[in-house]
């Protein structure tokens, strides 16, 4: 059997690049590709916990993050879509009339 | 076989009437044709003091709900009444505007019904999933309502940078959530507890974890260095939702900060403390510092509203100290309350001021205020007074039970830098009302009664709350844990 | 422990390296005369009329979002209908409960005409 830490890295790797694609990359759903990375991590690795622990308390917590990120997509994508209709772009340096 | 107890129904009762009352008004939204203006208000108001009622009668209860999912204690309570009662001022102020600017859309309460369900759950979560699912709830219809001025570009901007960031802060949530569970086998609060004080195989798992749930929780309550989408946000969104969501979301955030650290962390709060200090230390820097070089005031109150977040987690300091706890949920609670008025009232003054297309929201708009409107620019200086933490105003109370907190928790360096930028801090409120008495103008103002009832309520309350502050206290002091 | 992975491993290096090794060997001593002709994209010898990737309607998107929703309520449902029997009535009560919100989002949905297509 792969031992645990071998998915802990895994998942701390995957968690890393999208953190790091959220703050490098500049196209909205791109980001939100990236988030979408780091809740997978973060998914990965309750999965791997509750299989070491022979629970099922962290599997459970994986569905309620796949429900929740399901949500997040529709409000996420409507307002890329409504951003994309007036602005015609949807890099986040370009949508940006509101300035200090 | 699940068994089912009727009394996990009953102690939750205020959730559930408030979701299947949000459910209901969004069928009457759709079904209703040509609906009265006035009759989503109504119907909303309606059910917000429904739960509230709930909610009071519910005083006293300590026990737990769903297997140790949900927390009804004395804290929940006190947060449910605060948390229904901000939402009614909210909505009180935003009925004109939204007609005014032409959003009367009846999804508006809806949504907004749902975000105070979200907050109320956060109150009473005694679970990580349930404190995640809380924050989903509150944030997502968050999210849309900062759009909801649509096709405002300012709008959407606002509602786009604000879910990319809020679903940025959801990933740090969920991996720290996943890292405690790694390390304790447990996502009930009380357990982690308990697995923690016995000790824990990989500390780092729960110390690295620890400080995720912080970075996700500390993007919710605009702690830097996780502010960047406040003044944007805050700026963007109708001010309206703006005013809803830097009450709404901050109680909700800081509810779910105190019962995840005091309930489950104290083990490793020697860990945690000087990470707290830091993030409150910063906050409170940035929060002051650049709001002197704001011209716009809805970004000025914005990093206002930040520095202030920095007050709160001010007192967190304590938090795992034997005999402070109870003083530092005492001291947020009544700091959230002391912000959550000011913070109304100074609101309710700027949707006056505003006019289309962002109009009458520079701070030069506000001269003249002081000769035309003497009773709106005394409530306003009144507001500042109690942000800058000047007697006699509720401020001045909260600022120093805050202190009082971080000294005896032996952060002496912290309420230095908080006395500091509280004078840094003075500066830019005290601007505001110079401009308002000393300077020429001709500012527009839109009175409406619900508006100038609430400014009135706010600004009386203020004042006349302070030379009751003491006894405010003692009753905040008693909002304990249903574990202690 | 790992040792039932390394026929695998030898496989995965060698079809890599022998891929790499083919298209490598080609550029280097293959012949290079590049014309107009061949450089055109040929799809069944007709001429490629605009860019390859079209912007669909916000139709589909409508219409994917709506299905994400009712996707996830199927991950809901499964686990329930494995443990349907085990769950007994507290379960179904409590599928019932999970649906109403559903169904008052798609009732919404409905009488908003986002399921209209024309």
């Amino acid at each position: 059997m792969v031992p645990v830490s071998y998915y802990v890295a895994l998942s701390a790797i995957l968690f890393t690049i999208g953190a790091l694609g959220v703050l490098i990359r500049r196209n909205a759903i791109i980001i939100f590709m990236s988030i979408e990375l780091m809740l997978n991590a973060g998914n990965l690795l309750f999965v791997t916990f509750a299989r070491s622990f022979e629970q099922l308390s962290g599997q459970v917590f994986v569905f309620f993050v796949i429900a929740v990120a399901a949500a997040e997509v529709a409000v996420g994508l409507a307002l890329i879509v409504a951003v994309f209709k007036s602005k015609q772009s949807i890099d986040i340096d370009e949508v940006s009339n509101l300035r200090g | 076989m699940i068994e089912f107890n009727p009394l996990d129904l009953l102690n939750t009762l205020p959730i559930l009437v408030l979701v299947s009352w949000a459910c209901a008004l969004l069928m009457v939204n759709v079904f209703v044709p040509r609906q009265g203006k006035g009759l989503m208000v109504l119907l909303t108001a309606l059910g917000l003091a429904v739960t509230l009622i709930l909610s009071i009668f519910q005083a006293g209860t300590q026990t737990e709900a769903f297997k140790g999912m949900l927390a009804i204690d004395d804290f929940t309570v006190y947060m449910n009444v605060f948390i229904l009662a901000s939402s009614l001022v909210a909505l009180a102020i935003s009925h004109d505007y939204m007609q005014r600017m032409g959003l009367a859309r009846g999804e508006y309460y809806v949504l907004m019904l749902f975000s105070v369900a979200g907050m109320m759950l956060m109150a009473s979560a005694a679970d990580l999933i349930v404190v995640f699912l809380a924050l989903e709830l509150l944030s997502i219809p968050l999210y849309v309502l900062s759009a909801f001025a649509r096709p405002q570009v300012e709008s959407e901007e606002a509602g786009l940078k604000y879910f990319l960031l809020g679903a940025f802060a959801s990933g740090f949530l969920v991996y720290g959530i996943a890292l405690v569970y790694g390390a304790t086998g447990q996502t009930n609060l009380i357990q982690i507890f308990a697995a923690a004080e016995a000790g824990v195989e990989t500390p780092a798992f729960l110390l690295v974890g620890a400080g995720l749930i912080l970075v996700g929780l500390g993007f919710k309550v605009a702690a830097a260095p996780f502010h960047m989408w406040t003044p944007d946000v805050y700026q963007g969104a109708p001010t309206t939702v703006t005013a809803f969501m830097a009450v709404g979301a901050k109680a909700g955030g800081f509810a779910a900060l105190l019962r995840v650290f005091i309930a489950a962390f104290p083990a490793i709060s020697v860990d945690l403390a000087p990470v707290l200090a830091a993030v409150a230390a910063a906050t409170l820097v940035i929060g002051n510092v650049v709001a002197v070089a704001q011209s716009n005031i809805k970004r000025l109150f914005a990093y206002s509203s930040i520095s202030h977040a920095g007050f709160i987690l001010m007192a967190f300091v304590a938090f795992g100290q034997d005999g402070l706890f109870e003083d530092t949920i005492a001291s947020v609670l009544f700091y959230l309350v002391t912000f959550a008025i000011a913070s109304f009232g100074s609101w309710a003054i700027v949707i006056m001021l505003e006019r289309k297309e962002g109009r009458g929201l520079d701070l030069q708009d506000y001269a003249g205020l002081g000769r035309k409107y003497p009773a709106l620019a005394l409530a306003m200086a009144v507001f500042m007074f109690s942000f800058t933490g000047v007697p006699p105003t509720l401020g001045f109370a909260a600022k120093l039970f805050v202190f009082r907190v971080v000294i005896e928790g032996g952060y002496y360096w912290l309420a230095i830098v908080g006395v500091v930028t509280s004078v840094v801090s003075a500066y830019y409120y005290l601007r505001l009302i110079i401009i308002m008495y000393m300077q020429d103008g001709d500012p527009q103002v839109r009175g409406e009664t619900w508006l100038n009832l609430a400014t009135a309520a706010t600004a009386v309350a203020t004042v006349l709350l302070f030379f009751f502050s003491t006894p405010l206290f003692e009753w905040a002091a008693e909002a304990g844990f249903l574990w202690f | 422990m790992l040792t039932g992975y390394i026929p695998i491993a030898i496989l995965l290096i060698l079809s890599v390296g022998l891929g790499v090794l083919v298209i490598v060997l080609g550029g280097l001593f293959g012949p290079k005369r590049p014309s107009k002709r061949k450089s055109a994209a040929y799809e069944s010898g007709m001429q490629p009329i605009g860019p390859g990737t079209r912007r669909l309607p916000v139709r589909f998107y409508m219409v994917a979002v709506l299905f994400i929703l009712f996707d996830i309520e199927v991950l809901f449902f499964l686990p329930w209908a494995v443990a349907f029997r085990d769950l007994g009535l507290y379960g179904l009560i409590a599928m019932i409960v999970f649906n109403i919100p559903i169904i008052v989002g798609f009732i919404y949905e409905w009488k908003k005409g986002a399921l209209e297509w024309e």
